[in-house]
């Protein structure tokens, strides 16, 4: 009893003794409270999380081990003889199109933020707080359509493009992000929006602001983090995205990371160790900012579904 | 009111508020003609109007006349040699015909010998995935959201897969199942067990690209659930610690239905994301030598970029896959509904 009598919960217990003596002096009926446990439980709750955390962890140690291991470590895989080294990151900074693929995933992904974030942040607040004719099927709409898979859109995206001459185009590729990335910033930012109290409009509707006006001043301003929230998300989706990249880029010039990369492990030749370190150079800095912004951003996910 | 009368809705997802201010707007006086019902209705609603229209504009451009087009490309047996094409100052026109629905009859009835398997196939993908996920999710939560020591630093560690681009974990998994090379054959090696073809064999990339997505996609579940469970109240608890409730009825009936609405949501967003999981699949295994481990997303990509470009069919395979998805959603939503009802 002694574990159930330290629990900080102890001052109901008197009570309940009180109401009930007869269970509670059953001294052999322990029911654990959740912040109770044995030793021995502790000991299997540290082993479960180091081992799923060795799981999580070991595929990212492991690939900045092979980075550092020279052009050819990667045929050894569990042995580091002959120490590391940073040649592979030299490699490919310099001697490769590796710099280049990375200008463009970066141009290419920023120019369907920006577009994403602004064309859908006023869409996210009006079907945040109003409700008008075609409220309902355009939340349908939203919802709908990140449902749609690659193949839906492609042919067609493919042959129009074609016929504009906007394949192998920064141009085509953001277009095609934006008709992914809209959608679903209005989705994102509706559940922010949904966060920030009406009372807010209400102050701003009795000082005589238009919706405009209450949208620009003052919403748009509290909803910052959840607009670099859905920044980010945009961000990220369209620098992993690979299906419409492959498809519509082919000078080796225009290629983003996501194709890029396969150039290394190609037909004739496997250059893993090229491959891991820029692998590598890709993760840090979307990790890093990741880290940072990832609570926010399963609440944002999560908060459009639930208040849909 | 004044004319901002697209009123700030109180309740949430009360939809109903919409229809009934429309109502009220259009029901005045019964005689009002069309116009006038449509300026009074500009007058009210113009302010929502235009904050929507711009992603009205672009789904309108860059979804709605794409997805039209798909759908009479899938109507057709367009491919590469009779689709129109430029070359050099000449055009040639499309020559591609309108065939009606034999496309969809043709996969649907099986008769291409590739829609069954690979639903069959994309099904126990997503439903292996998305079990995976939820139930490792779901655990390794439920061990996090406990009093323990170097907390956060599990959490940091056990997030970190989740900031790593999908196509870069693909590659990185793709390393470690090489083979001669890669480090899984190593181990086994060590530990006496003959090396796997991991990527050769239709059954082990299965497993395969199982794992790489498993790893992937559980600390969003994680992370999630760990959210919905800080958002029950400590007083449920309470009340069932001196109910004298055991751990497991504690989790059974207080844990997971508090749980029940991030769930349902995770649950939903996990199965189409993998459902439509493109990369993984089509990095991890090549273009050519997994044929029997496509999904239905991959294949229909094969098809309009391989070989031979097909396009209507890639386009029907899309237009099937997202009925699929729309069919699935309706019933989740109203399976959900229902069971709230019964509650």
């Amino acid at each position: 009893m002694s574990a159930m009598t330290e629990s900080r919960h102890d001052s109901a217990r008197p009570d309940r003794a009180a109401v009930n003596p007869t269970q509670a002096h059953r001294p052999h009926r322990k029911i654990r409270g959740r912040d109770e446990r044995s030793p021995l439980a502790s000991l299997g709750l540290h082993a479960a999380l180091i081992g799923a955390a060795v799981i999580a962890v070991f595929p990212i140690a492991y690939m900045m081990f092979i980075s550092l291991r020279g052009r050819d470590g990667w045929t050894t895989p569990t042995s580091a003889e002959g120490g590391l080294e940073i040649s592979n990151y030299t490699y490919v900074l310099t001697e490769t199109e590796f710099p280049r693929w990375f200008a463009n995933s970066v141009l290419i992904a920023l120019g369907t933020t920006a577009l994403g974030v602004f064309i859908a942040a006023s869409t996210g607040y009006a079907i945040s707080r109003m409700r008008f004719p075609g409220h309902k099927s355009l939340m349908w709409v939203l919802l709908v359509t990140q449902m749609f898979p690659v193949a839906v859109l492609i042919v067609a995206l493919y042959n129009i493009l074609g016929g504009l001459g906007l394949l192998d185009s920064y141009v085509g590729l953001i277009l095609t992000y934006c008709s992914v990335s809209v959608p679903f910033c209005a989705w994102m930012m509706k559940g922010y929006f949904d966060t920030i109290p009406y009372e807010i409009d209400e102050a701003g509707r009795v000082d005589g602001l238009t919706p405009f006006g209450t949208f620009y001043r003052l919403i748009l301003p509290l909803a910052k983090p959840g607009l670099a929230v859905t920044a980010f998300y945009s961000f990220i989706t369209a620098w992993g995205e690979v299906a419409f990249a492959r498809a519509f880029l082919s000078s080796d010039s225009m290629l983003t990371l996501s194709v890029g990369l396969q150039s290394f492990i190609g037909q004739h030749k496997a250059e893993w160790g090229y491959l891991a370190a820029s692998a590598v150079i890709i993760t840090i800095p979307a990790g890093l900012i990741f880290l940072l912004v990832q609570r926010n951003l399963v609440a944002g996910l999560t908060a459009g579904g639930t208040k849909g | 009111m004044k004319k901002a009368t697209a009123q700030p809705a109180q309740a949430t997802g009360s939809a109903a508020s919409g229809s009934a201010g429309s109502g009220s707007a259009t029901s005045g006086p019964s005689k009002a003609g069309l116009l006038t019902r449509m300026k009074r209705s500009y007058d009210r609603y113009w302010y929502a109007w235009a904050m929507v229209l711009p992603v009205v504009l672009v789904i309108g451009v860059l979804i709605g006349y794409p997805l039209g087009r798909g759908i009479y490309l899938s109507f057709t047996d367009a491919n590469e040699l009779n689709v129109a094409k430029q070359i050099g100052e000449t055009t040639i026109p499309a020559t591609y015909e309108f065939i009606g629905l034999d496309n969809y009859w043709r996969i649907l009835s099986g008769a291409d010998g590739e829609f069954y398997p690979k639903l069959w196939w994309t099904v126990v993908w997503t439903a292996s995935c998305v079990f995976f996920h939820y139930t490792i999710g779901l655990g390794l939560a439920l061990l996090l959201n406990r009093k323990l020591k170097g907390r956060s630093l599990y959490r940091v560690m056990l997030i970190l897969p989740w900031a790593v681009p999908p196509f870069v974990a693909t590659y990185i998994w793709r390393m470690m199942y090489n083979s001669e090379s890669g480090v899984f054959n190593a181990l086994l090696g060590k530990l006496g067990f003959a090396p796997v073809d991991w990527l050769g064999d239709t059954f082990t990339q299965k497993v395969a690209v199982i794992g790489v997505n498993v790893w992937l996609g559980v600390p969003f579940m994680m992370v999630a659930i760990l959210g919905g469970l800080a958002s029950i109240s400590s007083d449920q608890y309470e009340a069932a610690e001196m109910d004298g409730a055991s751990p497991w009825q504690r989790f059974r009936h207080v844990t997971l239905p508090g749980l029940k609405p991030v769930s349902s949501t995770v649950i939903l967003l996990g199965t189409i994301w993998t459902f439509n999981m493109f990369p993984i699949i089509y990095l991890m295994l090549g273009e050519a030598n997994a044929m029997n481990s496509e999904i239905l997303v991959t294949y229909a990509y094969r098809l309009a970029f391989g070989s031979v470009r097909d396009y209507a069919g890639a386009a029907t395979y899309g237009i099937i896959i997202l009925s699929m998805l729309l069919v699935f959603a309706v019933f989740y939503r109203r399976l959900l509904n229902r069971q709230e009802a019964a509650q």
